[in-house]
């Protein structure tokens, strides 16, 4: 089913500098990977070598961390949106 | 390329600073980009530092924030375009630390030194190039009216 994936400032680049991206999957990461399929030179960006998250990457199906959830296999309806945010921080 | 802020939420970013002091204060600009590279902010949301172990020198927006402040940024027709943060007692320059945690490529982060209390000096880095090689260079800040 068609999904919403938000993209962030950063990877917009790297996603024909679009802000929203319609792909479509039953899970997280059937999204993310049909995203990648879209837009390959994401694939760095958002994973590793090892093909996992990077570290800094956030995912989210609409308010909820998919790390807190079913993780890549947390199911996703039509209704859904997911966000991707890399983290903020830093410090003196 | 400058990074342009109404002069209101300039002073809103500074009182943040003084507010949360000793503590590290943190925020999100939204706005647009300009086709020149350059930005202007548009509302400015202040969040909290979820570093609680080490707020004096240490800061952390929780991703839930991110994403929410993401979601309504987009449906405005808006965009991050930036960060803010303090350093107490510190110079308003960028730190090792916040080179490893920038993750937001094209975006401005925005440093307030506030000292015994008092923000001094604000300073603004755009945050350039990929991970492997990412690096910050000095951004002019204009305040506007608007």
């Amino acid at each position: 089913m068609p999904i919403k994936v938000l993209i962030p400032t950063p990877l917009r680049p790297y996603a024909g500098k679009q802000s929203v991206i319609e792909v479509t999957a039953q899970t997280v990461g059937e999204a993310l990977s049909d995203l990648v399929a879209k837009h390959p030179d994401l694939r760095k960006h958002l994973f590793s070598g090892e093909g996992k998250l990077r570290s800094f990457v956030n995912v989210y199906r609409n308010d909820e961390d998919i790390r807190y959830l079913n993780k890549d296999a947390t199911p996703v309806n039509e209704a859904d949106v997911i966000s991707i945010v890399p983290s903020v921080a830093g410090g003196q | 390329m400058a990074l342009k802020i109404p002069g209101r939420l300039y002073d809103r970013l500074r009182k943040h600073g003084e507010a949360t002091y000793p503590h590290e204060c943190c925020g999100v600009l939204v706005g647009e980009f300009d086709e020149a590279g350059g930005k202007v902010v548009m509302k400015l949301v202040q969040c909290g530092n979820t570093r609680t172990d080490s707020p004096a020198n240490r800061y952390h927006i929780n991703p839930s924030e991110l994403v929410r402040i993401q979601r309504e940024a987009l449906l405005a027709g808006h965009d991050i375009v930036g960060f803010y943060h303090s350093h107490p007692d510190h110079p308003a320059r960028w730190s090792v630390t916040d080179l490893a945690e920038a993750h937001w490529t094209g975006c401005s982060y925005v440093i307030t030194n506030v000292e015994n209390g008092r923000a001094v000096l604000t300073n603004s880095f755009l945050l350039l190039d990929q991970e492997e090689a990412k690096h910050f260079e000095d951004e002019l800040i204009e305040v506007i009216d608007l």
